[in-house]
């Protein structure tokens, strides 16, 4: 038994060494897609272009201004005269916010009800959601400040005029930094690619080349062949997490802080049921390109509906059902959790739980597809 | 007399509304080199991955080595060889790690059995060649120690020399006769007819039919009863369209420089005086032997 199980194991080993395009893949798919979420795919909004149009040319509205300087999200680039010049500048896409001081602003302050208008351009809706929530932010902070200084001028007591309490706090990623939350999926993402895709395809190599009918008739039993086909994969799927941990660890500086035994402890457990997906999807294909397709397909569903880009609660309730059939989903609450929060298992209940259930389910059904036989 | 090596019994397989093995029934004893004759598509290749467990029967049964072929097909495939048609090599290993890995599957770890297999199938000096880089020849080579590797006392052999130069399979068949001497039990399927002449028994298979199944001889004895004429005529086209006319002849066709006449009514000088009537010039006439591709073409008719 031993025997026949390294003897698949060693020949894995050696015809993946052997394939310089699938050594390739597996060493710096990892990188690529690393470097393109970290960098490209960034939704970190900074340096947003904007005009602004002070009609009240004070003291009070220079301050205001200020403000949106010190704050870097917003770049004052234009100042402007009038309603058209932002519109058109708006259009031809030189910026993309609008801030509008009415001449009164001042006296209105005084006031306590100085209002001041920002037009957005929405067409991107990340850069344009989080440019409005930041713009808030920093009027209410502004707002804040201003209260405070009027009651200490006034010698008025605080009580009087509570300021306005907008504490934002952002926990585990206080900057909200893209990397952080992209490097665990692409975590995610590649093990599910590496070991689905190559079992699927692994294995349907073998009924193309027509070995599968030689290993048949061999002593050889179904799990043996199965386990000696995907173990040096699953080997490799560990390479790939430790390689994009290291790398994501630090070039971009995202932390580790849960325990690392557990990281890959449950990196294994999803490991597991992206096995059984490609072996699954083996059963299914006759040829490595329907295997590719096979996969292919359950993997778009799987970026878009797991959380990766969007978050689960923000869609279709349809579509939530949908995604709790994505182990993928599990597994990046699981690694997102481990990796920003440092939780323990105790906090992953549910999700070590659902992955299990999955993992044994697909693996069974996978198992019953593939027996030793041709019809 | 002992059990036989092979058993079949009404073995049936349909795959929807087509029939590929139908009703078939054989015994094969040990130490035998037995042929499977047959076009493409005639079912041999279902026979063979019915009895070694690949295929489940439709109807029938088989027992192999003693073991029946649905129940126990796990006994009967630690104890059968079997090279399949399209050769089970992995293209990007070599020769020895190709049978090191086949070795290893029936758990031979003993490396001096890989270097005697290597040295049975004449692959020596060939060891650390990817097995893409060679001839089909040796491909074919590999694919029968492949097939040798655990000593089996039975091999099935799956057309095994089909795109294989004359020379190479000649040496093959060499290799077959070797083994059979060694006690080896050899049930080979080919579409050659040639082949099929050096098998001990032969079995003649067409659209899933089991049509006869014995010596080479008695095939030709019992099957064509007429005699043979070998026909020397000059033009032969307009010879053969004579004599297709000619009643009472079974059967008539070209055969490079001549043609082949199968008749037991007809007499030498009928078709002398025939051909000069219809001003064909006739060189000579002979008694030919049957072949087996007169027991064929007699059989599918």
């Amino acid at each position: 038994m031993r025997s026949r199980l390294l003897s698949i194991i060693r020949k894995e080993f050696i015809q993946i060494l052997r394939d310089p395009r699938t050594l390739v893949l597996i060493i710096l798919m990892p990188i690529m897609q690393l470097f393109l979420l970290g960098y490209a795919a960034t939704t970190d909004v900074k340096n947003i272009s904007m005009a602004v149009w002070d009609q009240s040319h004070t003291q009070q509205s220079r301050a205001l201004l200020d403000a949106f300087r010190v704050a870097n999200y917003f770049s004052i680039d234009y100042m402007i005269g009038s309603e058209d010049e932002y519109r058109t500048l708006i259009e031809s896409g030189k910026i993309r916010a609008a801030l509008i001081i009415p001449p009164d602003y001042d006296i209105r302050l005084l006031e306590g009800k100085a209002q001041v208008s920002l037009v957005l351009d929405g067409s991107d809706a990340t850069v344009g959601g989080t440019a409005l929530s930041v713009a808030k932010l920093i009027g209410q902070s502004y707002a804040t400040k201003i209260l405070s200084e009027q009651t200490a001028l006034t010698g008025r007591q605080a009580a009087f005029a509570p300021p306005l309490d907008v504490r934002t706090q952002v926990w585990y990623n206080p900057d909200l930094i893209a990397a952080y939350f992209n490097v665990p999926g692409v975590i995610g993402m590649i093990l599910y690619f590496i070991t689905a895709l190559l079992t699927a395809s692994a294995v349907v190599r073998e009924r193309e080349r027509g070995t599968i009918e030689q290993l048949i008739v061999t002593p050889i039993r179904s799990w043996e062949l199965v386990v000696g086909k995907i173990l040096p994969y699953a080997i490799l799927a560990f390479i790939d997490t430790l390689e994009i941990l290291v790398i994501g660890h630090w070039w971009f500086g995202v932390p580790v802080r849960g325990h690392v035994g557990l990281v890959f402890l449950l990196s294994g457990l999803f490991v597991i049921s992206s096995l059984g997906i490609g072996l699954f999807a083996s059963t299914i294909a006759n040829t490595q390109q329907e295997a590719f397709i096979t996969v292919m397909i359950t993997m778009l569903p799987s970026i878009f509906l797991s959380g990766f880009f969007f978050p689960i609660a923000a869609m279709p309730e349809f579509l939530q059902w949908v995604s709790a059939i994505i182990p993928l989903r599990y597994y990046l609450v699981i690694i997102r959790a481990l990796l920003l929060k440092g939780v323990g298992l105790a906090a992953l209940q549910n999700e070590v739980i659902a992955l299990s259930i999955f993992a044994v389910v697909i693996m069974g059904a996978a198992a019953l597809r593939f027996k030793k036989r041709l019809d | 007399m002992s059990l036989p090596v092979i058993y079949v019994e009404n073995l049936t397989r349909r795959f929807g509304d087509f029939v590929a093995v139908d009703h078939i029934n054989f015994e094969v004893n040990e130490g035998e080199v037995v042929g499977y004759l047959g076009p493409n598509g005639s079912g041999k290749t279902t026979t063979i991955r019915m009895l070694l467990g690949l295929l489940m029967p439709s109807e029938g049964e088989a027992t192999v080595l003693g073991y029946d072929v649905v129940r126990q097909s796990e006994e009967v495939r630690a104890r059968v060889g079997y090279m399949s048609q399209k050769f089970a090599i992995y293209d990007d290993l070599t020769t020895l790690e190709n049978l090191t890995f086949y070795g290893g599957v029936y758990g031979i770890t003993d490396k001096k059995r890989i270097i005697e297999t290597l040295e049975l199938v004449g692959l020596t000096g060939h060891e650390h060649t990817l097995t893409r880089d060679l001839s089909t020849g040796w491909r074919q080579r590999l694919s029968l120690g492949i097939a040798l590797v655990h000593k089996p006392k039975l091999l099935f052999l799956d057309e095994p020399t089909s795109g294989v130069d004359p020379t190479a399979r000649r040496a093959f068949w060499d290799l077959i006769y070797e083994l059979a001497a060694s006690g080896v039990t050899i049930l080979v399927t080919t579409h050659y007819m040639d082949e099929a002449e050096y098998c001990e028994r032969v079995g003649v298979m067409r659209d899933g039919k089991l049509l006869a199944m014995d010596t080479p001889t008695n095939l030709k004895k019992s099957i064509i009863t007429g005699n043979v004429w070998e026909v020397f005529a000059h033009p032969l086209e307009q010879g053969l369209d004579v004599l297709q006319e000619l009643e009472g002849v079974d059967r008539v066709g070209l055969a490079g420089d001549h043609l082949r006449v199968i008749s037991s009514q007809i007499q030498q000088e009928t078709m002398q005086k025939l051909l000069s009537k219809n001003n064909i010039q006739v060189e000579r006439i002979e008694r030919g032997e049957p072949t087996l591709e007169d027991v064929f073409l007699a059989l599918a008719r």
